[in-house]
């Protein structure tokens, strides 16, 4: 017989993998947002990036709070219920005074506290609840209407203030809408001069990037540095 | 004669040696999208790309895949190329150069002599062809006739000097390539709803020609807040007109930031006066220490609360 002719298999370069041919080696990157933040607030803004795009999914089902700090301004009322939208009507604001203020946010938080127990389908008389409460774990898991479950006033200097909620199931026009309702309540008129996100479940202002830092090696440190918070707060809530 | 051999058939026995001697390869496909698929079996598309042309990128373009390889180095292409660095274009420049513009390669090269010709009867130096035709690789696929009313159409609507003119169009080219209505209605913004003097639309077209093809909208929201929102009056603009170039997320968060530390000034005859330049141009370090006179940890703080 003939002997074993050996074949041996080896790569040659060609042009056709030359980069100017093939052209470069990443078009897209899989890349999605979290909970939405409109064209006129600011603040935190959560995106995921591959394998990210599911963890948004799963945290989504968390429902976890976010926290903004709402501007306000009193004196007018907007169709818009923002400072950039137009004129419904002037009024006077110099009766307002930050103890009717608080006395109104007490009433919100108030509403909005029976409203998240009636949402997160819980037996307040149960053991259950007791525990989950002590953990912090009252929430609605499914859908509902936007819940208010803090609401304080971190400054007030007439005509404007600054409030801090913690909410769930929120829009950012919601949020204005309640500044205006505010007014109405007042027995004046206001209008939202800013909505600024401060964090998004376990995500915080420190974690954000600036535009000055959207480059490759912020956002790996960026993903590193909330692995682990991520990790865990999925593993408490959907075990 | 039936006495010969005859010739042997594919379907007889042939011993190892033989068969390890066939290559078989297969065939180039007759349809394709893409040049990756001819590109190691023709000499032309391989020396294109040692020259530097991008083939992935000239493939997405209209019927230039199929114009490639059509064409023959020796034949079609080198003259264009000879010409082409006889104009003044850098060799390493080529490459870009037909990335950006392959149809020149198809081009009739008397027509491009007489345009080259052209431009050198209106004067232009032979550097200055040679920068106009790198930075807009189209220029000359353009007749001597378009050519003209270009130029033409420039020394009208701005009312500059044949001389400034030609400086114009030598520092930003794509201007006698692009389109000429987006121009004009610039022009238009500039005057009717900006509010510049046709003397000041002069100087600051020719200090920053770019303005005449930025986005009109872009153009109006960044004049809003220099002008309404920063009291940046109009002469100001027209001395540094560069500020139109600058983004307008940069002015608005230095403005911002200048105006939190009570160092938002911007009238030269009172103290402490920030110049648009300083406003714009410095790196953020530098902005930070020497106008805001702050640490840049304090500004991107700062640019957290908004």
């Amino acid at each position: 017989g003939g002997a074993a002719t050996g074949l041996v298999a080896a790569r040659v370069p060609v042009l056709a993998d030359h980069p100017l041919v093939r052209g470069p080696r990443f078009r897209r990157l899989k890349m999605g947002a979290g909970h939405r933040l409109d064209v006129k607030a600011s603040g935190v803004f959560v995106l995921g990036i591959g394998h990210g795009n599911k963890l948004l999914t799963d945290l989504y089902n968390c429902h976890l709070t976010k926290v903004y700090t709402v501007g306000g301004l009193f004196g007018k009322a907007t169709d818009d219920f923002s400072d950039t939208g137009n004129l419904v009507e002037k009024t006077t604001f110099d009766h307002i005074t930050r103890e009717k203020l608080e006395r109104i946010l007490a009433v919100i938080q108030g509403t909005n506290h029976k409203a998240l127990l009636m949402h997160s389908n819980i037996d307040m008389k149960t053991q259950e609840a007791y525990e989950l409460a002590v953990k912090g774990l009252i929430r609605p898991m499914g859908k509902s209407p936007p819940i208010i479950t803090a609401i304080r006033c971190l400054q007030f200097t007439l005509p404007e203030f600054q409030l801090e909620i913690h909410c769930l199931h929120e829009t950012q026009q919601y949020l204005r809408k309640i500044i205006h309702e505010l007014g109405l309540e007042l027995k004046s008129s206001a209008v939202c001069t800013q909505v600024r996100r401060t964090r998004d479940g376990v995500f915080t202002l420190d974690d954000a990037l600036l535009r000055s830092q959207w480059n490759l090696q912020s956002v790996q440190n960026a993903i590193r540095d909330c692995q682990l918070r991520v990790e865990t707060e999925l593993e408490k809530t959907l075990g | 004669d039936w006495d010969d051999i005859p010739p042997p058939s594919a379907l007889d026995k042939i011993s190892e040696e033989e068969a390890l001697q066939i290559i078989a390869e297969p065939l180039l496909p007759l349809q394709s999208s893409t040049l990756r698929d001819y590109v190691d079996h023709s000499e032309t598309l391989a020396k294109l790309v040692h020259l530097g042309v991008d083939l992935s990128q000239v493939e997405k373009r209209q019927k230039a895949g199929q114009l490639l390889l059509t064409l023959d180095f020796e034949k079609d292409i080198r003259k264009i190329l000879l010409f082409l660095k006889d104009v003044g274009v850098e060799d390493n420049q080529l490459g870009p150069f037909l990335t950006k513009n392959p149809y020149i390669l198809a081009e009739d090269l008397e027509a491009l002599e007489t345009r080259v010709a052209y431009l050198k009867s209106k004067k232009f130096a032979k550097a200055e062809i040679a920068q106009m035709v790198s930075r807009a690789p189209y220029l000359l696929l353009f007749s001597v006739e378009r050519l003209d009313n270009r130029l033409g159409f420039f020394k009208t609507e701005l009312g500059l000097s044949v001389k400034k003119t030609k400086d114009l169009v030598i520092r930003l080219p794509r201007l006698l390539t692009g389109k000429l209505e987006p121009v004009k209605e610039n022009l238009q913004v500039c005057q009717i709803e900006l509010g510049f003097q046709r003397n000041e639309i002069q100087q600051i077209v020719f200090k920053t020609p770019k303005i005449l093809t930025a986005s009109k909208k872009r153009l109006k929201q960044t004049f809003d807040y220099l002008h309404n929102i920063m009291g940046i009056p109009h002469h100001m603009l027209t001395r540094f007109p560069q500020v139109f170039n600058s983004k307008l997320l940069r002015i608005k968060e230095r403005h911002k930031f200048l105006t939190f530390l009570g160092r938002a000034q911007y009238d030269p005859a009172q103290p402490s006066y920030i110049s648009l330049e300083q406003l714009v141009s410095l790196p953020d370090e530098v902005f930070c220490t020497e106008i805001a006179k702050a640490s840049i940890q304090d500004f991107e703080k700062f640019l957290k609360t908004l």
